[in-house]
């Protein structure tokens, strides 16, 4: 075996474990209208490496630690009235991304590949890696899994959540953490400018086959998986960079799911 | 109605937001059994008193009793379920992880048809239904719902408040309704309470609608009014059954 076919199959298995943890969260994120809560939780995530070089931790540890106290932050502002949730969340996600490029500057004695950060290289994955990918993501899943049932409640409507007794303000943060560990673990794969994109469009693109929440969990988590496959292929094959393949990969994806849903619905 | 059958009640209920008193010294009391309609103009703190009484908002001052265990069950104002969420009845139903046999309470609510549906494509109508017999499944002892009647056509609004009063009667919870309807609910009501920010006036429906606060309130046509009331269709209704436009509260006609 080659070393170039060790790296593919590395940078597939820790795709794969990525996909398979994005799809079902980012219905969630889909359903709860969160896309740009998720920017803001992935662009602080480059803060978090800035923390973990300087304090010379991991900084896929580093990354989580920051995601988590953005995702506090937020979820105790957004209580406030007098800023616009989306206006709250533009402030600190572009602020998040410019301190996180700054601080990383500072660091001179460290050399970085920005690029790696910012558009995921997942051809470097690691041993280490993929444990964070896997212990991550098992503990993410099983964590989605837990608060499913009321999770699913406040998604459908908050206040007959809270009226009905569901523990609304444990929910929510539960779930944000939940986010913050997938991002962490996925800055790695697709980058802190693409994360975003492995939640929403797996689950945008099951949404056309879904016919429950659960069947658009698991049909997310295939459609990602499929899409990691590919694009990952696609960037062997052409020298393309692997990040941004896997989004094109599940974007294309996207739009084939859309012209069979419309031809089907035709018929 | 003995002391015993008390569901909630609430006494000296006052709030503000951003130095607007919104509610000052409000008291609201309700049995099992009883059907309490809270009228009120456009901003007169009806859904806060709700929010209040169900524990999502809570008071500046006043205080609120609830009987121990009590189950309430919560229609909220102008919902709508987001079309992404795939969701069919059947499976809403089921969230709230009743053991009562689903069928048998869509029935009660004439939505027995509508099971397999997806939420997204109910009419404003069945939505409530709906949800409604959501609330059911729970058992609740207090109903509480807010302008349940917004998005449903007129003869829809007739049949969802005989509906409730049946409900009513069959299972003796007590029931809360906000309405901007008097008339509507009046044959099916106990008690009216009338409210601007503090209790203009409250008692028996016709009593109420004679009462110089109510009118007071609600302005010289409603003293017309008073000998018939008809519903003006002051709005129009799109594709799906939702109100397009609308504003005024009251309307009435004299012949």
């Amino acid at each position: 075996m080659t070393s170039l076919d060790d790296f593919f199959w590395f940078a597939l298995f820790g795709g794969l474990g990525v996909a398979m943890t994005t799809g079902p969260l980012g219905c969630f994120v889909v359903w709860r209208r969160m896309a740009y809560f998720g920017d803001s939780l992935a662009h602080s995530a480059l803060i978090g490496v800035a923390l973990g070089l300087a304090l010379s931790i991991d900084t896929t540890f580093g990354v989580l630690i920051a995601c988590i106290a953005v995702a506090v932050t937020i979820t105790l502002l957004q209580d406030q009235q007098r800023l616009a949730t989306d206006t709250l969340l533009g402030i600190l996600a572009h602020s998040s991304l410019a301190i996180g490029l700054v601080a990383v500057s500072f660091l001179d004695n460290v050399r970085i590949d920005l690029m790696a950060y910012l558009f995921g290289d997942i051809l470097a994955i690691n041993g280490t890696d993929l444990a964070w990918v896997y212990g991550g993501g098992t503990v993410a899943l099983a964590g989605l899994a837990y608060i499913w049932r009321p999770l699913l409640a406040l998604s459908i409507h908050a206040d007959i959540a809270h009226a009905e007794g569901v523990p609304v303000r444990a929910t929510r943060l539960a779930f944000t953490l939940l986010l913050a560990i997938v991002i962490a673990i996925a800055m790695k794969i697709v980058g802190v400018l693409l994360i975003v994109s492995m939640l929403i469009i797996p689950a945008a693109t099951a949404r056309r086959f879904a016919q429950s929440p659960e069947q658009m969990a698991v049909l997310a988590a295939i459609s990602g998986a499929i899409a990691v496959g590919g694009g990952l292929t696609a960037s062997l094959h052409w020298n393309t960079p692997s990040g941004p393949s896997i989004v094109t990969a599940a974007f294309v994806l996207f739009l084939l799911a859309n012209v069979v849903g419309l031809v089907f619905k035709r018929v | 109605m003995s002391s015993s059958q008390l569901l909630v009640d609430l006494t000296e209920i006052s709030i503000e937001f951003d130095n607007r008193n919104i509610l000052q010294a409000v008291d609201l009391s309700l049995n099992a059994g009883e059907i309490v309609t809270l009228v009120g103009p456009n901003g007169s703190g009806k859904s806060t008193l709700l929010k209040i009484l169900l524990g999502l908002v809570r008071p500046d001052a006043g205080t609120i009793w609830r009987r121990q265990g009590l189950t309430i069950g919560y229609l909220p104002q102008r919902l709508t379920i987001d079309p992404v969420m795939p969701l069919t009845v059947d499976r809403l139903l089921k969230l709230t992880r009743a053991s009562k046999d689903i069928d048998e309470v869509l029935l009660e609510v004439n939505a027995a048809h509508l099971k397999d549906t997806p939420v997204a494509r109910l009419s404003g109508g069945e939505l409530q239904r709906v949800l409604l017999a959501r609330a059911l499944l729970r058992e609740p002892d207090l109903l509480v719902l807010d302008e349940p009647t917004q998005g449903v056509d007129f003869a829809g609004e007739i049949d969802l408040y005989e509906l409730i009063a049946r409900i009513r009667d069959t299972r003796g919870c007590g029931v809360l309704i906000v309405s901007h309807d008097l008339h509507l609910v009046m044959s099916s009501t106990d008690q009216v309470i009338c409210l601007n920010h503090h209790v203009c006036c409250s008692g028996a429906p016709e009593a109420v609608q004679r009462n110089p606060a109510y009118l007071d309130l609600f302005g010289p046509r409603a003293a017309q009014g008073l000998a018939v009331y008809t519903h003006a269709h002051d709005h129009d209704h799109d594709m799906r059954g939702d109100v397009v436009a609308t504003d005024g509260h009251f309307h009435s006609h004299t012949h």
